[in-house]
């Protein structure tokens, strides 16, 4: 089993989704959202969990950061962009 | 602070199965029928691997659709927020029976593949399991269930690595998983008919590296590489007591699957003992935690942060010391012992040539003959 801590923190995307075997859980116990596959745990945090929201075939990543930008201040475009090409990387998502 | 718990339960429901392979991961020595948990007994342990943080549910076996109950077990899991995923044969996969599973709240199904063909997939399962099979990846689809396809892959089937992604690309899996057999309990009995040469690893690494770049997108395959042949050992378990905790059919808890023949370690049970306990506290999980239990070289090696020694259980199968580098490692002053391994399949490879390959009865006179009956 593969365990990834990722961070919402570069490469574009178009409308991201997450690939149908991963699931967003909230976990009580860890107090924290997981991305949660068949063989892979991937420990996320407040905005990592955001954008995974989002990420369902239909939303752009402009509408990403734009969504974010109403729920936090100082939303970095290249973090966003960043995080998903590391779900991208990982296999958990495509562009 | 608290030591997390782990993240995932292997839960071995059962080790009933059908099927008879030679590489088999069960212990020698089978849970009968009638030792087996209750499914009270397992809704109990669900709650509390939901309260220490578990996130994944692995319902395994033996075959867990030999289970009535299992149902039970995953609307439980599911409505404590586990994501729950399904290892089975096929073999007893009906369409009544899947749509109930997903109506519980399955998340994923993996079903085993003996290998790319129905001959000998059927010769390496010792039954005629092959088409059943894939009628159950047609029900998983039918469902829009995600699906991953597993096959063990050795020295009988790793010529038809792409015939193996042809299937998985036809059948629609989402994701397939080419695990090089790993060697213990039956497969280590049948070490010298499964173990392949390095050309056929190397051929099997490249066709696979080749589907990936083509086909990654829609097919995620997951390749798990042959220790035997890497000179590094695998991050067993994520390290030890540290991701996952098995549970076995009659409720013994360990941190793998081999756990259970290392001596002089104290076993655990789930209904002696609570689950939280047994992760945190136990002088078996506990074991081989962290690095201080380290001989040299792992003590001082810069890779004991990536594969943690090894395989406690492979280190104890060849070298009769649980706490030693596991041999694969070429580090290992043991080393010899895979090599030597690996040097004699290099020589059978050039006996398979021989016209009586096809008469040999293959040594699987050691499989699993048939489940434990109560």
């Amino acid at each position: 089993m593969n365990t990834e801590t990722i961070a919402a923190g570069t490469e574009d995307g178009r409308r991201p989704a997450l690939r149908r075997h991963f699931g967003l859980r909230w976990n009580d116990a860890r107090q924290g959202h997981l991305l949660v596959g068949p063989e892979t745990v991937v420990v996320l945090n407040d905005t990592g969990a955001a954008i995974i929201r989002l990420c369902d075939g239909r939303h752009s990543v402009d509408d990403i950061v734009d969504a974010l930008s109403t729920a936090y201040t100082e939303v970095n475009r290249d973090e966003v962009v960043s995080f998903l090409s590391r779900l991208y990387r990982l296999q958990l998502a495509d562009e | 602070m608290t030591r997390p718990g782990p993240l995932g339960i292997i839960a071995e429901v059962t080790h009933r199965c059908p099927l008879h392979c030679p590489y088999c991961s069960n212990p020698v020595d089978l849970v009968a029928a009638g030792e087996e948990m209750t499914l009270l007994e397992w809704l109990d342990i669900l709650v509390q691997a939901r309260d220490l943080g578990v996130a994944q549910l692995h319902l395994t076996g033996g075959e867990p659709l030999a289970r009535s109950d299992l149902v039970g077990v995953v609307r439980a899991a599911h409505d404590l927020g586990l994501y729950t995923n399904l290892i089975t044969s096929g073999i007893s996969l009906t369409p009544n029976r899947a749509r109930t599973l997903k109506d519980a709240g399955l998340d994923h199904v993996q079903i085993s593949i003996q290998a790319a063909d129905a001959v000998l997939s059927d010769r390496l399962a010792r039954t005629p399991a092959y088409a059943r099979k894939l009628a159950a990846a047609a029900i998983v689809k039918a469902l829009d269930l995600p699906l991953t396809l597993n096959i063990v892959i050795h020295r009988q089937n790793i010529h038809q690595i792409d015939e193996m992604i042809t299937l998985a690309r036809d059948v629609g899996a989402d994701r397939l998983e080419l695990a090089n057999v790993q060697y213990y309990g039956w497969a280590l009995l049948n070490q010298a008919w499964l173990l392949p040469t390095k050309a056929q690893v190397q051929r099997a690494e490249r066709s696979v590296r080749s589907a990936a770049a083509r086909w990654g997108r829609q097919l995620d395959i997951v390749y798990v590489p042959s220790d035997y042949h890497e000179g590094y050992p695998k991050p067993c378990m994520g390290g030890w007591g540290a991701r996952q905790a098995l549970v076995t059919p009659n409720g013994d808890v360990l941190p793998c699957a081999g756990a259970a023949r290392l001596p002089g370690l104290p076993l655990e049970n789930i209904r002696r003992a609570p689950l939280a306990w047994i992760w945190r506290d136990s002088p078996l999980f506990n074991r081989f935690r962290g690095f201080d239990w380290m001989q040299e070289p792992c003590r001082s090696c810069d890779r004991r942060t990536i594969d943690f020694g090894g395989c406690r259980c492979q280190a104890f199968m060849l070298t009769r010391d649980a706490a030693a580098t596991d041999p694969v490692c070429r580090h290992s002053p043991s080393h010899t012992v895979v090599t030597e391994c690996c040097a004699a399949a290099e020589n059978a490879a050039s006996a398979m040539h021989h016209p009586r390959q096809t008469t040999a009865t293959p040594p699987t006179v050691t499989g699993r003959s048939r489940s434990p009956s109560p």
